[in-house]
């Protein structure tokens, strides 16, 4: 399976990266490249194989139904970049 | 002796003894990194001030009776642990001056136990390479230099590049780092440390940066085996914050050190013997094996089949969960922001000049491997094959104790070597690697030179949740090559 | 006769099917601490995780995993002892960590089923497909600045379920009648408050039309309707455009749409770019959600009763019609509220009470049976004051009427406004004595006309104040005139 640049670009889009021109060429190759080596794993025979997705536990643990966080605006707009008042503010989104 | 040269175990006792203090320790290294620090680059931020307070503060518990099990020791902290109010970069510019609000779980625990912080350490972007080239801090030297040419720059390894310098020039007696691919055990053995990633779930990711979670180790690096034990011990428990964290007993892990290798089955993987594989390194792998079969032990050939396919499965793994986990990063609630025409648009310039080369092809390709139409033949391929090198590991442990190989394929390499070639690159890890997708403990611990004089390191590979048994087989190959090198860059050389 | 819509090309019948996402009801988000009020000041019940802050990981509250589990015991569903956490992956401004903490494809609960009740007094079975956990997003204000939108996070990570209908709904109404029943439901097991002003409920409406003995066609999603009127309007309009749509020979695409409810039309969202590949994957910070068998018995044990079986007993063992007992069940509430009143009484009396004058009085008041300012206990003991023959029916109106204004308990009224009945004989007869000896042409017409008795009763009621027992003013007076 290898790239083309359309696809390169949906990718980009997808990730929300914004790409500087000639940087979808340069990517698409070094992706192909990275992609074409990876292509090796289809050698494996994985039939019935169950798909392994972490090396953590095999239940999650829970947490009590207790307030015991939040009532901490200013600790959580402190770094935000653009703020009004207690709120985050982006450019306006139109829906 | 200056202070720097101290091991952890050396300045515990001396502090105990009254010779030294944490404030003549914490200064020593302070002025050690005034000193390198420039050259090395391996601090992105150095606490002076706090670091003095915190040692001057330790000095006075001591006084009074109290003192921790790191009480003291001036250490260096990964710029990808969360330090409340000091700040944390990742060695990313999309997190600009951000200060968190809070204290990862591992500082806490070394804060708990009396340590003293030093600064951040430096490492690859979201700890993402093995030269710690994609830092957006600078690149780390490596403190040692090729016997025959003290001009060229090394490379520390990476990710944890800034830890493993700082170590090995003597700017911090040890340091936390984080190991996803190899980001611990390779930067340990090209810096000639010791260095151990733990059990997946022994050390808590909460206020850890977040790379690729299922992955994602904290460890320390320290430049004694035993040091290494000290540091996990206090780094390490059940955290209820992070629904991975183990709930296991954290056992003595320094004594463990000394139990020595006697009656144990050491495991030889035949797939590690890579062709092309420089003679010093397999001369090195069969001198560490002969020093385990003369303490006892017996070697035992064994086979992990799928070891060929671990890199290739690991550069599917761990792109998507990062390319979920650095979502996060756009610009709304910390971070920089790059205005835009809208939302989409300032997302995607602010990620865009936020995000390294490294980074993004990362993202790319986890975005990719996720979506639709190709996630069955990618990503699930891919937790297919990680359940079937688990099952290697886990057929291998069912005849042997530990397991030993090389830590890497070759020594420090030169700086803008294999910057071209992503693929060379990544191909750093391929000892390493298998570990991660196991979840099992793996240390690095310095056995040798090359013929340039360059350290290189042998890797103990452990069941789940038995490190007792990887520092034990670690200390008796750290005493038997009986190493004295000392880098060319360090403190008060 | 199933449920069509006459179109130019003959009839058309409808397929319906419900997403709807319900708040769980819990003190603390899904996956960290922070409270789950509504209406905080912005920003104020917000964690670090809430917030997707770097290195901040997300630990179940148990309580949530219960509410799924009760909410699965009551759709007479499957639980699956074994299900799992996956990241829906898309960027949004009020989505702090980029993706959505979703169960995509090992849901907690499959499927199960609900009755539903239709107008003419017929039941339908509809399938539930499945129900699961997942976040809540944060809030975005579009209307406080020209050109900026506000963020707040406090809904951020808020629990919700996330309860999937087969598409089984073939009108408008059994549309309305699901969501009413679900809602029922899910406030009876107290697993979600229901309120679908505050956003509590609301639900994702999936509609298609098609000629009988037809296959599936395309259908469209009509999202997030905030009132059950609406869903049923919804499904209509929706249906109604794209009956249009058909027999003017084009062709329905499948898309997102929105119910404008001024015009009361559905209009296409804005179709988002890259929608629909949202790389679901597990989420690698959790491990699989485990429910113990035991735990699913200790919660099924835990079980309120709900109101098919409530409604049951009403008519089973309290004898009140179908129609009645289900009045009665349709608010938890008002079904408390009912038992309270009956209990020691006659049921009954209690349901005609409660159903006719109490009802009555509150649409009057313009309040609710939680703001009521008659208790159920108050309004039992109106009941006793009537059955003991203390008050007539007629007074107790008046007093119910008292109760509502003061709040007071009606014995108080009584005494207050001394409207004992008057059950003493001796006093009745004098009170007619008299009326007949100030009236004897009166009388002498009643001979004649046998209708001026009711006049007679008059006259004595109201020289008693209304407080004879009218029972007994009936019976003195026959005696007396009939002589």
């Amino acid at each position: 399976m290898s790239l083309d640049l359309k696809t390169v670009r949906r990718v980009a889009s997808l990730a929300r990266l914004h790409l500087e021109e000639g940087e979808d060429q340069r990517l698409q190759a070094e992706l192909n490249g990275i992609l074409g080596w990876i292509e090796q794993l289809q050698a494996v025979d994985t039939t019935g194989v169950e798909p392994l997705s972490g090396a953590g536990g095999t239940a999650m643990p829970m947490r009590e139904d207790v307030v015991t966080d939040g009532g901490q605006a200013e600790a959580v707009l402190a770094n935000a970049p653009d703020r009004a008042g207690a709120f985050f503010a982006v450019p306006k989104v139109v829906e | 002796m200056n202070p720097t040269d101290f091991t952890i175990r050396g300045a515990l006792e001396a502090l105990a003894e009254g010779i030294v203090t944490s404030e003549a320790l914490t200064a020593a290294h302070l002025e050690a990194i005034e000193a390198l620090n420039p050259r090395l680059n391996a601090f992105i931020t150095v606490t002076a001030e706090k670091a003095l307070e915190a040692a001057r503060a330790s000095d006075k518990r001591r006084a009074g009776g109290v003192a921790g099990k790191l009480e003291g020791i001036p250490l260096a902290i990964k710029d990808l642990f969360c330090t409340a109010g000091t700040r944390t970069t990742a060695a990313s510019r999309i997190l600009g001056e951000f200060v968190p609000p809070y204290e990862s779980t591992v500082t806490a625990n070394l804060l708990r136990d009396g340590a003293v912080f030093l600064g951040k350490v430096n490492l690859d972007e979201f700890a993402m390479g093995s030269s710690n080239a994609t830092s957006a801090f600078g690149e780390v030297e490596n403190p040692w230099k090729r016997g025959n040419d003290d001009g060229t720059r090394l490379v520390p390894g990476g990710s944890s590049g800034g830890s493993a310098a700082a170590v090995a020039a003597r700017l911090a007696m040890g340091a936390t780092a984080t190991d996803t691919g190899g980001s611990i055990r390779q930067p340990a053995a090209f810096c000639g440390i010791a260095g151990i990633k733990p059990t997946y779930g022994r050390c808590s990711r909460w206020g850890v940066v977040a790379f690729a979670s299922s992955l994602d180790t904290p460890g320390p690096v320290a430049r004694s085996v035993e040091d290494c034990a000290i540091l996990l011990e206090s780094m390490s428990g059940h955290d209820p914050k992070d629904s991975t964290s183990a709930n296991q007993p954290v056992p003595d892990f320094a004594a463990a050190c000394a139990r020595g290798v006697k009656g144990l089955r050491i495991g030889v993987p035949r797939e590690y013997r890579l062709e092309g594989m420089p003679e010093e390194i397999e001369a090195l792998w069969q001198q560490g094996l002969d020093w385990l079969r003369a303490e006892g032990a017996e070697i035992v050939d064994i086979s992990l089949p799928h070891t060929k396919y671990a890199l290739p499965t690991y550069y599917i793994v761990a792109p998507a969960e990062a390319s979920s986990n650095l979502a996060r990063y756009d610009g709304v609630r910390y971070g920089i922001r790059r205005d835009g025409e809208d939302l989409k648009d300032l997302y995607e310039r602010t990620r865009a000049a936020g995000f390294g080369d490294e980074v993004k092809r990362r993202i790319m390709i986890g975005t990719y491997v996720l979506s639709a139409g190709y996630y069955d033949a990618y990503y699930v391929k891919a937790q297919q094959v990680r359940a079937l090198i688990k099952r290697d590991f886990d057929q291998a442990f069912a005849k042997v104790d530990a397991i030993v190989t090389p830590a890497t394929p070759s020594a420090a390499f030169a700086a803008g070597e294999k910057q071209d070639d992503p693929v060379a690159m990544y191909l750093n890890d391929v000892f390493t690697v298998t570990a991660n997708l196991a979840g099992i403990p793996g240390m690095t611990v310095p056995a040798g030179y090359d013929r340039q004089s360059l350290p290189l390191g042998l890797q103990v590979l452990g069941k789940a949740f038995d490190e007792e048994t990887v520092f034990a087989v670690s200390s008796v190959i750290e005493r038997a090559a009986g190493l004295t090198k000392l880098p060319q860059v360090r403190a008060f050389a | 006769m199933s449920y069509t819509i006459e179109g130019e090309t003959g009839p058309w019948e409808l397929v319906i099917g419900l997403e709807v996402h319900a708040q769980v009801t819990s003190n603390a988000k899904l996956f960290s601490g922070a409270a789950t009020e509504f209406g905080a000041e912005p920003n104020s019940q917000v964690s670090f995780v809430d917030a997707g802050f770097p290195g901040m990981l997300p630990v179940i509250n148990r309580e949530c995993v219960a509410q799924a589990v009760r909410t699965g015991l009551g759709l007479n569903a499957q639980v699956n002892p074994w299900s799992r956490f996956d990241r829906k992956n898309y960027f949004y401004a009020d989505l702090p960590q980029g993706y959505q903490i979703s169960q995509y494809q090992f849901p907690i609960v499959g499927t199960g089923q609900i009755t539903i009740e239709l107008a003419d007094g017929s039941t339908r079975e509809i399938g539930i497909t499945r129900l699961h956990l997942e976040q809540d997003a944060g809030k975005s204000l579009h209307d406080q600045h020209p050109s900026k939108s506000y963020i707040d996070l406090n809904r951020s990570g808020v629990a919700l379920m996330e309860i999937v209908s087969e598409p089984d709904m073939r009108s408008p109404e059994e549309a309305g009648a699901y969501l009413t029943k679900l809602r029922q439901i899910l406030r009876y097991l107290g697993t979600c408050d229901g309120n679908m002003e505050q956003g509590s409920l609301r639900a994702d409406v999936n509609v298609s039309v098609r000629k009988a003995g037809e296959g599936f066609r395309t259908r469209c999603e009509v999202k997030n309707v905030n009132s059950i009127r609406f869903v049923m309007q919804a499904v209509e309009a929706e249906a109604r455009r794209q009956i249009e749509v058909w027999e003017s020979g084009g062709t329905v695409d499948q898309e997102t749409r929105l119910f404008d409810t001024t015009r009361g039309v559905t209009r296409s969202m804005r179709s988002k770019e890259d929608a629909h590949d949202y790389r679901y994957f597990p989420d690698p910070d959790l491990p699989p959600l485990v429910v113990d068998p035991s735990w699913i018995e200790e919660l099924k044990a835990g079980l309120p009763e709900l109101p098919d079986a409530r409604r049951t007993r009403y008519v089973n063992e309290f004898g009140l019609s179908a129609y009645d007992a289900s009045v009665l069940v349709a608010e938890k509430e008002t079904a408390a509220f009912y038992e309270e009143v009956a209990a020691g009484r006659d049921p009954k009396v209690a349901a005609n009470w409660v159903m006719g004058d109490f009802f009555a009085m509150l649409n009057r008041m313009g309040k609710g049976i939680e703001d009521s300012p008659v208790t159920a206990q108050h309004l039992g003991a109106l009941l006793d004051l009537i059955a003991d023959k203390t008050l007539s029916g007629k007074m107790a109106k008046e007093v119910l009427e008292a109760m509502g204004e003061t709040g007071k308990p009606p014995g108080t009224i009584v005494e207050e406004r001394g409207l004992r009945q008057v059950t003493d004989t001796g006093a009745i007869e004098a009170a007619v004595d008299a009326i007949l000896a100030a009236n004897p042409d009166k009388i002498a017409q009643y001979r004649e006309k046998p209708t001026l008795f009711g006049w007679f009763v008059g006259q004595v009621m109201k020289a008693m104040k209304g407080q004879g027992n009218p029972a007994l003013v009936n019976e003195v007076l026959k005696a007396k005139l009939g002589g």
